[in-house]
C-alpha cells in the first residue's frame, strides 16, 4: 500500500466515519445509508488528488452532509 | 462614550470612511482581496482579462456603460477554477447602488450569479461583500460614477465560499452563539414588570446596538483572519460588549470571565480595519477597547 498523503487520510477518516455513522442507525435502513455514502464517495472518486482546492471543498461538503445524516431522528434515507 | 460614538457618526460620512480604508491599494498590485480568496477557495480566481464579458442586448448611442468584474465559483463543479466574470451595464437604466447593478446583471444578464440580498436599505446585512477591495454591503455603496474603471467584487474575504457571491457564515453565527447574546437574569424586576434603565444607562447602549452582523468588520481583520478558530472577532466582540454595558444584564463578571484568555479577546492588536471598513458606521474597535480596559481595572 502506498504512503498515504494527509489529505487522503483525511478522505479515509470522512469515509469511516460515515460508516460508523450507519452504525447507529435502525437495521432496517442501514444497507441504504450504506449504499448512500457509497454512491457519494463514488461520485467524485476520478477527481484529481493534487486539486487541494476541490478536494478540501468536497471534504468540508461531505463533513456537513454527515452532520445533518448523523442526528438521531433520520431514520431512514432514499435512493 | 456613547457621545464618541454618536459624533464620529456624523462627523464621517461614508465617502470620507470609504477612502480611508487600508485594504484598497490598487496600486501596489492585487487588492488584498484577491489574497485572501486564493486562500478561501485554495486557488486564485482565473482573472477577467480570460473570461468572456456579458453585455447588455441594445446599448444606447448615449449609453454610460461600465464594467463589473464580478467573482464567479459554482460548487457543482468543483473541480472548475474560480473566474472574475465581466459585465457590462448602462448606468443611465441602473439605480445608484452597487445593488441595484447586482439584481439588474441577474434579472437581465445572468440569472445564475449568485448573492444574499434582502432589505436594500443596510438594515438586514445580507449583502456584505467585497467591493473595490472594501468590505462593505452593497445596498450601501453607490456605484463609482467615473465610468472608465472597472468595479471588483468579490465574496467577503477569508470566508468559505458557498457559491458566487455568497460566504459560508456558519463560524461567525457560532461564534455568536458562544457569547450568549441575550439578557441573563436572576433576580425578577423590583415591580414585576419590566427591566427598567435610566437614560445613562441606555446611553451606554448606544453605537453598540446598531450592530447588524453582516461580518464586514470581522472578516476585515488580518488577527480573524489567522485565528477564525478561536479569536472571535471585532463583530462578536462588539455584541459582547454590548451585553457587558447593559445595565440589565447580571452576568458581567461571567461574560469578562469567558473572555479572559489569550486567544478570545486579545487577538485584537487594534490594527483598526473594522472601524474603518463598518458599513452602519460604529466603532468596533472602541468597544474592544473598553472590555479590555474595564478587564485591566478589575
Amino acid at each position: 500500500m502506498p504512503r498515504l498523503s494527509g489529505l487522503q487520510k483525511d478522505v479515509l477518516s470522512l469515509y469511516r466515519q460515515c460508516l460508523r455513522a450507519c452504525r447507529t442507525k435502525p437495521i432496517h435502513s442501514r444497507a441504504k445509508f450504506e449504499s448512500f455514502t457509497r454512491q457519494e464517495f463514488e461520485k467524485t472518486r476520478k477527481m484529481d488528488k493534487k486539486d487541494f482546492g476541490a478536494v478540501e471543498f468536497m471534504l468540508r461538503k461531505g463533513h456537513r452532509q454527515l452532520e445533518v445524516f448523523a442526528e438521531k431522528n433520520v431514520t431512514s434515507i432514499a435512493g | 462614550m456613547a457621545l464618541r460614538l454618536a459624533s464620529r457618526r456624523m462627523l464621517a460620512p461614508q465617502v470620507f470612511r470609504r477612502s480611508m480604508a487600508t485594504t484598497i491599494e490598487h496600486s501596489k498590485g492585487e487588492p488584498i482581496s484577491t489574497a485572501a480568496e486564493a486562500l478561501s477557495a485554495s486557488r486564485p480566481p482565473v482573472p477577467a482579462s480570460k473570461t468572456s464579458t456579458v453585455e447588455e442586448s441594445k446599448p444606447d448611442p448615449d449609453a454610460k456603460m461600465k464594467t463589473f468584474q464580478i467573482y464567479r465559483w459554482n460548487p457543482d463543479n468543483p473541480t472548475e477554477k474560480p473566474k472574475m466574470q465581466s459585465y457590462k451595464l448602462d448606468l443611465n437604466k441602473t439605480g445608484p447602488m452597487m445593488l441595484d447593478a447586482l439584481i439588474r446583471i441577474k434579472n437581465e444578464i445572468d440569472p445564475t450569479l449568485t448573492f444574499r440580498r434582502s432589505c436594500r436599505e443596510g438594515i438586514c446585512g445580507s449583502c456584505a461583500m467585497n467591493i473595490d477591495g472594501v468590505n462593505t454591503l452593497a445596498c450601501l455603496c453607490r456605484i463609482p460614477t467615473e465610468s472608465s474603471k472597472d468595479s471588483r467584487i468579490y465574496p467577503l474575504p477569508h470566508t468559505y465560499v458557498v457559491k458566487d457571491l455568497v460566504p459560508d457564515l456558519t463560524q461567525f453565527y457560532k461564534q455568536y452563539k458562544s457569547i450568549k447574546p441575550y439578557l441573563q437574569r436572576d433576580t425578577p424586576p423590583p415591580d414585576g414588570r419590566e427591566n427598567r434603565q435610566s437614560k445613562a444607562e441606555r446611553l451606554k447602549l448606544d453605537g453598540l446596538y446598531e450592530c447588524i452582523l453582516c461580518a464586514c468588520c470581522s472578516t476585515s481583520c488580518p488577527s480573524y483572519w489567522w485565528n477564525s478558530e478561536e479569536y472571535l472577532g471585532p463583530a462578536v466582540l462588539l455584541q459582547s460588549y454590548r451585553w457587558i454595558a447593559d445595565s440589565r444584564d447580571e452576568r458581567t463578571l461571567q461574560r469578562k470571565d469567558a473572555l479572559n484568555n489569550s486567544m478570545s479577546l486579545y487577538r485584537c492588536h487594534t490594527i483598526l480595519n473594522c472601524s474603518r471598513t463598518c458599513p452602519k458606521g460604529l466603532n468596533p474597535a472602541l468597544a474592544i477597547a473598553e472590555i479590555k480596559k474595564s478587564m485591566a481595572f478589575t
